[in-house]
């Protein structure tokens, strides 16, 4: 019965970007790109800095105002709308509750003064929890998820190491349970072995919450892990996309075999 | 008519931009079918286009003409054309591919990486994991070994547990390559069992093995990828 | 005769003007921190420039003037301030609660009820009660404007998390007219209820952050907190020790170096009125008898 309504609700897509374009003076950030992102769908943006990803990210998660073309985006209430036509309230509401966002600066995205616990419990309390008891074992819960030890709720992030501030950003964007990640280079900046660890912890929480996302990075190895799809963007346009392991494994574009013929063998 | 696969003049070219464009021709005018409880074995030398084939069929190289069709959940569909979100589809309901290397995930216990493709259709956790253990068990798995991450195994070891999580599933339609390479005699008896198991089932497979003895006991039909050598 | 070396109330018409607009948008919109023309005044910021400024512009000849500096009538910033407006708005000033008509007041509201008509001014430090949190004023415009006050709990519960209760014993947050959260200022939370539904208007100024709001008469002022951990009351568990009073809000005073001390009312004013009619604490009543033993 649920599965029959989730299977009807899968079928429409959750986010809609159509010919989207940004230009910074002359210079064009991001050119005429268009897709569909499906509910549980992990969609990775990849390619070189300065080929227009951020940028992507940003209009997508309607941070940036495209030049032209417009995103959409399929409302809890099951009514798609267009985000540019979003009021501002709305927005930032999408953005606490149906959205989460990481970034690759765990400072960007965390409180670093306050505790972690207050970190995760902040989204809660933005949506109304009142209930100090409740807050914290919800925010004891997705520490222990995302395998931060529960005896350091009370630490402030500035004081863990790159890794867990990290896991604690994923926490504190996962607590209100969104149906849309958007992910900036997400493991930029950690050791290898601290990025396997987070890979393998957000491979499982997307597919457990039955999470889409968006994920920008320039590491393949990254998307291959975590995506079912990839797009190859250059110069601010996609010039290939597919499947994960279709552009992986059979790239066609020589950008794109250029890319992966630069992978060091694992 | 009932084919699970129906492959109609299929053919794939790679193009190396990196070596000035030169065009690789792996394999054209790729025609066979196979049906329910049938294995059908790919046969022909190294660089055939043996494994194109199966890769074409499960969607991971992409295919420059002709048709693949899979029957997918009553329909046949064509997965030269279809969207990615399709063939995600029909790996998680129709195809299942069992590959000589296992793509372990660090950090992942051997009982969950052999019971994932039943969680994902939706078999409960308790149940997959019994079920799973049930194949690991038979394929000699020391059961000492299942909490542990698959990383750390041995070569014929990853082997196995590799063909327990391809073998686990209810799919229809299985995709074999090179299955018993590197296994002992007593675990390529097991895969044999496994196989002949599907078959009963009505699952169709595609198979690709260089063991003669092997091809020999699992072959319904052999295709000889030769004729469709597309060498220029 | 020589015209006076001051305008009334030492700020021109003008700026009185200005300041007059911005109080009665902030009486309009209750809890809303409304940006205003802060002038140099002659006191040093951290003095009580923007209650001098609001004080300015709302007096009149015929108005009655009290200013306290924690409670108390009597001490260098209070005396300056009141000597200020006597010097030039030349206004009747007192100490007592009940008579003054504009009570201007540095981190206490007075222990007397106050009534309709009276106006207390507060001098304010830091009118953002979210600043601490976020440190960008255009992100905290926003979050008033769209009334997102999630992140003023996270302050709540970060007390609870390191005290076991909220630890905020001054400048706790209030929610006015179940709409704007605002800074009272560094009173006690003690005085919170004091605020709800006040007969009195309630006036702060913040000089040095320009900024100006306001309490109408008999709003609703509530203080922040969770189901689970409720908002308190907080004073020393002692009588005062001059009037005897239980009801007050209380000073403690250290009075030699081996650990010594007293508790007395922060109100000056309501403690002498209780003294006067004849209410004693312990060190009132016990002078005699020490000295006849000593």
């Amino acid at each position: 019965m649920a599965e029959n309504q989730d299977a009807a609700a899968d079928d429409q897509p959750l986010l809609i970007a159509d010919r989207l374009s940004k230009a910074y003076g002359r210079l064009t950030a991001c050119r005429d790109v268009s897709f569909a992102l499906y509910p549980g769908e992990v969609l990775a943006i990849v390619g070189e800095s300065g080929s227009g990803k951020t940028t992507l990210l940003q209009l997508l998660s309607a941070q940036l105002v495209p030049n032209a073309g417009c995103v959409s985006y399929r409302m809890r209430d099951g009514v798609t709308r267009d985000l540019a036509a979003l009021g501002e309230a709305e927005r930032r509401f999408l953005f606490r509750t149906d959205w989460g966002y990481v970034h690759q600066d765990p400072a960007q995205g965390l409180r670093m003064a306050v505790s972690a616990g207050a970190n995760v419990g902040e989204r809660l309390m933005a949506v109304g929890w009142n209930h100090y008891g409740r807050i914290r074992d919800t925010a004891s819960s997705w520490l222990e998820r995302v395998e931060i030890d529960v005896g350091r709720i009370d630490d402030a992030p500035r004081t863990y190491s790159g890794g867990m501030r990290q896991r604690l950003q994923i926490a504190r964007n996962l607590v209100t349970e969104p149906r849309l990640v958007f992910m900036d280079e997400p493991t930029g900046g950690l050791d290898v072995s601290v990025q396997a660890r987070l890979l393998d912890l957000m491979r499982n929480l997307v597919s457990e919450l039955g999470l889409a996302a968006i994920v920008v990075t320039h590491d393949l190895a990254v998307a291959r892990l975590l995506s079912h799809r990839v797009m190859v963007m250059k110069g601010g346009r996609v010039i290939e996309t597919g499947l994960t392991d279709q552009v992986l494994d059979d790239p066609r574009e020589p950008y794109t075999q250029l890319l992966v013929s630069s992978i060091l063998p694992a | 008519m009932t084919a699970m696969i129906e492959i109609s003049n299929a053919e794939k070219t790679f193009v190396m931009h990196l070596q000035d464009g030169i065009e690789l021709p792996v394999v054209r005018g790729v025609s066979f079918r196979v049906e329910p409880g049938e294995c059908v074995v790919l046969s022909g030398p190294s660089g055939a286009g043996k494994s194109s084939i199966l890769k074409m069929i499960f969607g991971n190289y992409r295919c420059d003409g002709g048709r693949i069709g899979i029957r997918h959940e009553g329909v046949q569909i064509d997965l030269a054309k279809a969207e990615p979100r399709q063939i995600l589809s029909v790996r998680r309901a129709t195809i299942g591919y069992v590959s000589q290397f296992l793509r372990a995930v660090p950090r992942v216990a051997t009982s969950d990486v052999v019971a994932e493709p039943l969680i994902v259709n939706g078999v409960a956790r308790a149940e997959a994991r019994e079920r799973a253990g049930q194949l690991l068990r038979r394929l000699n798995i020391p059961e000492r070994l299942w909490a542990l991450p698959p990383s750390t195994f041995s070569g014929g070891e990853q082997q196995r547990v590799n063909i327990a999580r391809g073998f686990i599933s209810d799919l229809p339609i299985l995709l074999l390559d090179e299955p018993t390479a590197s296994l002992d005699a007593a675990n390529r008896a097991v895969v044999v069992e496994l196989i002949e198991q599907k078959k009963r089932a009505g699952v169709a497979m595609a198979a690709i093995v260089h063991d003669d003895e092997i091809r020999h006991l699992i072959a319904d039909r052999i295709v000889d990828v030769t004729s469709f050598a597309a060498a220029a | 005769m020589n015209a006076p070396a001051y305008n009334f109330a030492y700020l021109d018409e003008q700026t009185k003007r200005m300041i007059r607009r911005a109080i009665l948008k902030a009486i309009a919109i209750p809890g809303y921190q409304v940006p205003f023309a802060s002038r140099e005044m002659p006191m040093p910021y951290g003095w009580g420039t923007g209650g001098v400024q609001v004080t300015a512009a709302i007096l009149g000849p015929n108005d009655v003037l009290k200013v306290i500096d924690q409670g108390s009538d009597d001490t260098t910033n209070a005396i300056s301030i009141r000597k200020f407006f006597a010097k030039t708005a030349g206004v009747a000033t007192t100490t007592a609660t009940a008579d003054a008509t504009v009570i201007q007041t540095r981190h206490r509201i007075p222990e007397a009820p106050l009534h309709g008509g009276q106006v207390l001014v507060y001098q304010v430090p830091i009118p953002e009660p979210l600043r601490f949190l976020e440190p960008r004023e255009t992100e905290t415009r926003r979050m008033h404007a769209l009334g997102e006050y999630g992140l003023i709990h996270v302050k709540l519960y970060e007390d609870i998390a390191r005290f076991g209760h909220i630890a905020t014993s001054y400048a706790y947050p209030v929610k006015v007219n179940a709409r704007y959260v605002m800074d009272p200022s560094p009173t006690p939370k003690f005085d919170n209820p004091k605020m709800d539904n006040c007969p009195a208007l309630q006036l702060f100024g913040a000089g040095r952050e320009k900024r100006i709001y306001a309490i109408p008469p008999h709003t609703s002022v509530l203080s922040l907190d969770f189901e689970d951990h409720p908002f308190t009351r907080y004073r020393f568990d002692a009588p005062c020790a001059l009037c005897g009073a239980e009801d007050s809000y209380l000073d403690e005073i250290v009075t030699d170096d081996r650990g010594g001390r007293m508790f007395v009312c922060s109100d000056t004013d309501y403690c002498e009125t209780r003294q006067s009619s004849g209410h004693r604490g312990s060190e009132n009543a016990a002078p005699h008898k020490e000295r006849a033993h000593g």
